[in-house]
């Protein structure tokens, strides 16, 4: 890349700060989504921009990259005032910007892709020639004439990054890079991030992350409620220290002490398997497993192992052949649907918040219908023609924002205008509003940030408490550590015993994780 | 001229309108627009067509008329549906309803007036070449206009910047607004693409196929024209051979009436649809190629984010 040096030496260097940033303000009505913020970015560094979902970090990129217009505050690139006016302008600027919900066309191709965003116009075949020797260069291996339709999310980001790179910009924004990738990819990622660090460009690091924040950036701004409440060295810092500035108070440890496996089986597997559905899925192989009243038990596991599928077994989603494999409160339910299993105390938050768990476009009060219309059918709907009753779901809808301390804009706001925290504390709290007896939740705080998935996993382990038996499928071991009773390891669709958590130990998860299933031979025991 | 040549002369004049229509409705398609009022403008461009001819007294004009009145007809759609992010099923169907009543209205003075036709290309030699002679060198001009215009939107939607842009657009406006593309600017000029089409073909209908008005006489074929685009999987070449295939088929069943085979003549008439959808099914079956050209964001309003 022979115009990279260039820009370093025709002098990024002269200016101490490459953007400078100062009182951005950006409302949406009367709702200051950024509200006076200041920011400065040096020249090759790499500079956090730290915050929970709804701080105002993607409003605040949204403005340097021009999609979005300030409402008042100033931006200096370079030592020159300027006024971004559009993603075209950011790019002639030398801003790139790689989105956290990719802005890719799925329908075209990756040099299709790329030739979009491209100002210049070259041919197709030049952009391809170009975008290859760029991937070579940086690691990002990418086949230009793949349609994006066919790429991993892994591959589907590097589009995006080549694609910011073939601009040579001075800044890199990256919104939530890692949030889609394996810890491989990440890794992968991050290298790549300090070769143009080396190279004297800058990166704007947008994330939540902390662990990631401190092992990779040179300096942090947290922002919180669209204000910046701390600007520091990550490294000089403890997880503790910037979950502080980020959340505004300390973020509760959650302990599942006060759970117990002594209560009376709620919940149970007996030798579940279940055919795969699609040539992707997992089968289940002869599941055992069984949750006490008053205990958290915690299945962990890499992603599509057959958490999906167990999940669906257990809820009832797609019921499996044999009645007497899956059991709830004592009775066999396996053929019967997930409407049954919730009239019989049991709910179900699944994986997926958007279009699984909730409809986006539908307001909070339609979703509660929907999951709920038929185990609570007295209390949402009236006479035999089930009439909604509008009132009594909004005052439940508003006492579960309440109690889940659930942040939206407006009363009664669609599903989709939450942020990803937010709405799954509203859909977690949905089903706690009924006290099920029995509780199974996948993945239930996947992509949430530290304030909201503390609230979520202390809920859990309180209904746990309350005497309720809970499942809870998820793949961040810390979450399974605080609120587990006990544990047990999915691997290619086998379960694993459970084990008390007190008596494992991270490597001891890996092992079974990695297949090695340290199962007793009398599965029996059970 | 022998019985084989004129049915398939006919053949030709019996596509070309449905092409063209299904043309400008392809890349309306592709930019991410449904506008289902192909019908109503088509109608406007038959009457306009028409009464421009007949009034100054040149079918030139009178094609003029037709595609102006098709692109203005379109711009109705383009402003409720882009600027004000109406409902497009809606508002295509009240434009298609709009267009029938309103081009009543204004071919009422016309109606039964004979019309003049479009004069045929005749060039001394290669038109009177046996066979060949008519097919090739002896049509309307608008059907050489129909084959240039399927040609150069192919050329323009998978080979120039603009094209790929507007496919992009229709893949996905939020994405594409985020690089920077006027994305509603792309859509209207799009919208007024498919119009002047719609109206071209409408005129072709009142100038060529049938040199009179009367009322209702686009007969469906805007309708035909938007089922072509979709079972052809939004590609201009099956587009291409979608429209020849139902002017084939509709050729075909009426000298099968004439004939008569004592197949009921409802069936035959019916056979033109019958044959075109079954076919195009067949072709569309390849999920990932329609995966790849089908216009993700069809139908759904977009509004720039500010």
């Amino acid at each position: 890349m022979g115009k990279g040096e260039g820009v370093a030496a025709e002098g990024v260097f002269a200016y101490a700060t490459l953007l400078s940033v100062s009182k951005l303000t950006k409302l949406f009505g009367s709702f200051a989504a950024c509200d006076g913020i200041d920011l400065d970015i040096r020249p090759g560094e790499i500079h956090a921009l730290l915050g929970e979902n709804g701080a105002g970090k993607s409003t605040l990129v949204k403005m340097l990259f021009g999609v979005l217009a300030p409402t008042s505050g100033s931006i200096v690139w370079n030592g020159e005032p300027v006024r971004i006016a559009s993603p075209a302008a950011a790019r002639k600027l030398g801003i790139g910007m790689v989105f956290q919900h990719f802005s890719l066309f799925e329908a075209l191709t990756v040099a299709e892709n790329i030739a979009l965003s491209l100002d210049e116009k070259l041919p197709l075949a030049r952009i391809a020639e170009r975008a290859s020797e760029l991937s070579q260069a940086y690691g990002l291996p990418l086949d230009p004439h793949a349609h994006v339709a066919d790429l991993s999310v892994g591959e589907r980001q590097r589009i995006e990054i080549v694609r910011a790179l073939l601009q040579n910009p001075q800044l890199i924004i990256l919104d939530e890079p890692t949030s889609v990738l394996t810890p491989q990819e990440a890794d992968r990622l991050f290298e790549t991030l300090f070769k143009l660090r080396s190279e004297g460009r800058s990166v704007l690091y947008i994330s939540h992350r902390l662990e990631e924040v401190q092992r990779i950036c040179d300096r942090a701004t947290v922002l919180r409620h669209g204000k910046v409440t701390g600007a520091c060295d990550p490294r000089q810092e403890t997880p503790a220290s910037l979950a502080r500035m980020m959340v505004g108070a300390e973020v509760a440890h959650v302990s599942a002490a006060g759970t117990t496996t002594r209560g009376d089986v709620l919940l149970e597997a007996r030798h579940l398997s279940a055919a795969a559905r699609t040539p992707f899925a997992v089968s289940l192989k002869e599941i055992c497993l069984k949750v006490r009243a008053g205990e958290v038990l915690a299945i962990a596991g890499v992603a599509g192992n057959g958490q999906g599928e167990l999940f669906d077994a257990l809820s009832g989603e797609y019921p499996v052949q044999a009645e007497e494999t899956v059991q709830i409160r004592g009775k066999a339910v396996g053929r019967e649907g997930i409407n049954a299993r919730r009239l019989m105390g049991a709910g179900f938050v699944p994986e997926e918040r958007h279009g699984h768990a909730a409809v986006s476009v539908l307001p909070l009060s339609d979703n509660l219908v929907l999951a709920r219309y038929w185990s609570d059918r007295k209390a949402f709907l009236s006479g035999p023609l089930g009439i909604i009753r509008s009132g009594a779901v909004r005052m439940a809808a508003r006492r579960i924002c309440d109690v889940m301390d659930v942040r939206k804009s407006g009363d009664d706001p669609a599903a989709g205008s939450l942020s990803g925290g937010n709405l799954q504390k509203f859909i977690v709290g949905r089903e706690l509003d009924r006290q099920p007896a029995v509780l199974v939740v996948n993945q239930p705080t996947w992509g949430v940030d530290a304030g909201a998935a503390s609230r979520i996993r202390q809920a859990l382990v309180d209904l746990a408490k309350a005497g309720s038996a809970v499942l809870v499928i998820s793949q961040d071991l810390d979450e399974i550590f605080e609120v587990a009773t006990e544990i047990a390891v999915i691997s290619e669709g086998r379960l694993s015993d459970a084990y008390p958590a007190g008596a494992l130990t991270r490597e001891k998860i890996g092992l079974l994780m990695g297949g090695l299933q340290g199962k007793t031979e009398a599965t029996d025991a059970h | 001229m022998g019985i084989f040549e004129s049915i398939l002369l006919t053949i030709a004049t019996a596509a070309t309108p449905l092409l063209i229509a299904a043309i400008g409705e392809l890349v309306v398609e592709r930019s991410g627009v449904l506008n289902l009022g192909v019908e109503g403008m088509m109608v406007m461009g038959a009457v306009c067509g028409f009464a421009g001819a007949s009034l100054a007294g040149s079918p030139w004009i009178g094609l003029l008329a037709g595609v102006a009145a098709g692109a203005v007809f379109s711009q109705l759609f383009a402003v409720l549906t882009l600027s004000i992010a109406t409902n497009q099923v809606a508002t295509g169907l009240s434009l298609t309803l709009l267009g029938l009543g309103l081009s009543g209205m204004i071919g009422e003075p016309f109606v039964g007036e004979a019309g003049e036709k479009l004069p045929s290309l005749f060039i001394p030699g290669l038109s009177e070449l046996p066979l060949v002679g008519r097919l090739v060198f002896g049509q309307d001009p608008i059907f050489y206009l129909s084959v240039i215009l399927a040609l150069v939107t192919a050329w323009f939607l998978f080979r120039t910047r603009a094209g790929l842009t507007l496919r992009s657009i229709g893949d996905n406006p939020a994405s594409a607004h985020a690089l920077g593309i006027a994305v509603i600017r792309y859509r209207y000029l799009a919208v007024l693409f498919g119009g002047a089409c719609a109206g071209l073909a409408g005129a072709h209908l009142s100038l060529v196929y049938t040199p009179q008005w009367v009322e209702n006489m686009t007969a469906g074929r805007g309708w035909i024209a938007l089922a072509l685009v979709v079972f052809a999987s939004w590609r201009p070449a099956r587009v291409a051979a979608g429209a020849y295939l139902f002017g084939g088929v509709t050729i075909g069943q009426l000298h099968a009436q004439a004939l008569g085979f004592g197949i009921p003549s409802q069936l035959l008439s019916a056979l033109p649809y019958l044959a075109t959808v079954v076919v195009l099914v067949m072709m569309s079956r390849n999920k990932r190629l329609m995966m790849v050209n089908t216009p993700a964001s069809l139908g759904r309003p977009f509004v720039p984010e500010r």
